[in-house]
């Protein structure tokens, strides 16, 4: 029987790095994510974990430690937010290239400057072009199905790259919300043995690590790392197909919220997916064909999904929790907009910065996004490359 | 068991022969002799800062170690290494991976005195069971030749230049064994390549079958960035410790011990002249320079034979 418990995100992803009991976790605390390697401390203190905790000096070397201790053969993971993984942000690409399935959670905040604890996307975002796969949630629950996917995603054998499970720092990691927990036998049972092909810690075959790589070899290496990523599309959908058939609850790259004939769209990630979903609502019981759609996994990129979602939409807004400062939109904008190109006809794609630094995202914010774009549709007005919601003028 | 030059020198190399290390250069030198005190039955996992013998040993598809390596980045061999004995930690109680396995970095003093520092520092305080050398060859040989605050004071380099207006590096040289002997780690220990290697074998074996962290600082001359003929590094060691420049002691459970100290003590100059880096030192009007790099090795002398006593 599945368990009905009440807890914040964080608590959610250290129960589930508790029942996976995994070899090695090297951590350092930041917030909003710190609470993650306390929990893991008390249970390995309480005797209900054997993991080995490597209490380190930095994210630095937290990511350093993880990258040793996977690559001698370990189910190593680690959680940091804002500064702390862009602190890490060398050795995210050392992680990758040495296809090393780390499993990090990401509780998401701004990063510096200025200096601000509270949730947006920059952290992550700053990263996406790492080689991470990038997996985010909605709230807790989707925080602890997500982690227990990624180990089994990442460490697939047509993958073999590290994830990032990401939530939203204070608005998912801190509020405690009602989630459905698996008994632990079975996220054992689910996440297997990790058992890599070569590993440091192999008495009967050498293995070495990271070697200088000349022109002669490095574009191939680079090759194969963009084809694992290319992989972990099915993975990601086999997994979630067995996670589904173990829990009930049904994942994909996307999920698309009241889009079957929806005219307008918003586009989203993570938390503020709530606030979204509930403005449709309210616009579909107006009479507005209003529809959303949740980006859960950013790496590998989700185009084709995106392409056939958006296929009968009038207009879409994309909305970016950071600002990539190109002066041309957020990342989110310029990799769907560029998905789209040629593939959808005719539809107006705004822009939106929001909720950066923790501003409150509300509902009515996402209902004068909805209002905005049925007038660009309506004026078939171009829309302005791209601007901030709900902005002191 | 007494040292047996022979024995140890007829042990099999776990450093193969074809790495593309300068002639004359002491890093090999010190890996090679290290290596050597590992027992030829127990495993190890060697793991290198980006420096010139990573990048020298380890070009895909090449190695030249014949036990598994990792090299992750040039700032964190600490951490690595740390990362893999915490992987053996807990995959050998899990019986699957034997338990006799031994996890040995490797760094320049650019990637351990300077940008490893605070990595290096965590491993030591965590006291992970691992060994740490520093082949300290006093500059950033693998970028060409940039100063470290390994470098000594008034030694010529591409970024403490000597000229009209400067005489070379103006600061002092960072001590880094005392540094980690402040961190009361089981065994830290200075050593170089003095007569048959006894001295560097006998702390190495100590290092590594000490449990907990070691940290062994081995000066190791670079031919291009000191500007020595290759033949001349065994005379430029010898000098470095009859000068009291580079002393040789160790540091166990926080006792000190000098393991060599010269009936004569030469002066300075006998180390100076050796090397190119110094040519400066000794033209006319700089007597005074000398005459204060000699008090700061004696004032330095003095302190650690303080420590020792």
């Amino acid at each position: 029987m599945a368990i009905n418990e009440r807890l914040s995100g964080n608590e959610a992803v250290s129960f589930a790095i508790k029942q996976i009991n995994p070899d090695v976790v090297a951590a350092y605390p930041i917030t909003p994510s710190t609470e993650i390697p306390q929990f893991i401390s008390q249970y390995i203190a309480n005797g209900e974990m054997t993991t080995v905790y490597v209490p380190v000096e930095s994210e630095h070397s937290s990511m350093s430690a993880c990258i040793g201790s996977e690559a001698a053969g370990a189910r190593s993971m680690t959680a940091t937010s804002s500064c702390g993984l862009a602190y890490m942000f060398e050795m995210l690409y050392i992680a990758a290239s040495n296809r090393l399935p780390i499993t990090m959670a990401v509780v998401n905040r701004a990063l510096s400057g200025p200096i601000n604890i509270n949730n947006d996307h920059s952290d992550s975002m700053g990263a996406r072009d790492a080689g991470w796969l990038q997996i985010y949630a909605e709230n807790a629950q989707e925080a602890y199905d997500n982690f227990i996917q990624c180990v089994r995603i990442g460490e697939h054998k047509d993958v073999k790259l590290p994830v990032m499970a990401c939530q939203d720092g204070f608005i998912t990691s801190h509020a405690v919300e009602r989630l459905e927990l698996i008994e632990t036998d079975k996220v054992k049972a689910f996440v297997g043995e990790y058992k890599p092909e070569k590993y440091l810690l192999n008495p009967d075959e050498i293995l070495a690590v990271g070697p200088y790589d000349t022109p002669q070899y490095y574009m191939e290496h680079k090759k194969a790392q963009t084809e694992a990523m290319k992989n972990a599309r099915k993975a990601i959908k086999e997994i979630a197909k067995e996670f589904e058939a173990m829990t009930g609850r049904k994942y994909d790259m996307l999920e698309e919220y009241r889009m079957d004939d929806a005219e307008y769209a918003v586009i989203i990630i993570g938390s503020s997916a709530g606030a979204g979903k509930e403005a449709v609502d309210e616009l579909r019981n107006a009479g507005v064909k209003a529809g959303l759609i949740k980006v859960r996994v950013f790496r590998p990129f989700p185009d084709e999904e995106l392409v056939a979602a958006l296929k009968k939409v009038k207009g879409v807004a994309i909305m970016d929790k950071t600002d990539s400062f190109s002066a041309a939109g957020g990342p989110l904008g310029a990799e769907v907009k560029a998905a789209i190109y040629g593939k959808v006809d005719g539809i107006t794609a705004a822009n939106y910065i929001y909720g950066l630094g923790g501003r409150d995202v509300r509902v009515e914010h996402i209902k004068q996004v909805f209002e905005e774009i049925a007038e660009l549709v309506k004026t078939g007005k171009a829309p302005e490359t791209y601007k901030y919601l709900a902005i002191r003028e | 068991m007494a040292y047996n030059f022979k024995e140890v020198m007829n042990r099999p190399d776990r450093l193969a022969s074809g790495h593309r290390m300068c002639a004359g250069c002491g890093a090999p030198i010190a890996v090679r002799a290290v290596l050597k005190a590992i027992k030829p039955e127990d495993h190890a996992v060697i793991c290198s800062a980006t420096c010139c013998l990573e990048v020298s040993t380890c070009m895909y598809p090449y190695t030249s170690w014949k036990d598994s390596f990792i090299h992750s980045a040039f700032e964190n061999a600490g951490a690595t290494i740390c990362g893999v004995e915490a992987a053996h930690r807990s995959l050998a109680a899990q019986g699957k991976a034997p338990q006799n396995y031994k996890f040995l970095a490797f760094g320049g003093d650019g990637g351990t005195y300077d940008i490893g520092f605070q990595s290096l520092s965590g491993a030591m305080e965590r006291n992970q069971d691992m060994v740490y050398v520093c082949y300290d060859n006093g500059a950033y040989m693998n970028t060409g030749i940039q100063r470290s605050s390994a470098t000594p004071k008034y030694a010529d380099t591409t970024t403490s230049a000597t000229g009209k207006a400067s005489a070379g590096k103006q600061q002092n040289r960072k001590d880094l064994t005392e540094i980690i002997a402040a961190h009361h780690v089981p065994y830290a220990a200075q050593t170089t390549f003095i007569g048959n290697l006894k001295d560097l074998y006998e702390k190495a074996e100590k290092a590594i079958y000490t449990p907990g962290a070691a940290f062994l600082n081995v000066m190791a001359p670079c031919p291009r960035g000191w500007r020595y003929e290759t033949e001349d590094i065994m005379e430029i060691c010898k000098m470095a410790v009859e000068t009291c420049y580079w002393p040789l002691y160790e540091v166990e459970n926080d006792v000190w011990k000098i393991n060599y100290e010269p009936k004569n003590k030469r002066p300075i100059e006998d180390f100076l002249k050796t090397q190119g880096r110094f040519k400066h030192l000794f033209k006319k009007g700089n007597e005074e320079l000398i005459a204060e790099i000699q008090r700061d090795v004696d004032a330095r002398w003095e302190l650690l034979l303080k420590k020792a006593k």
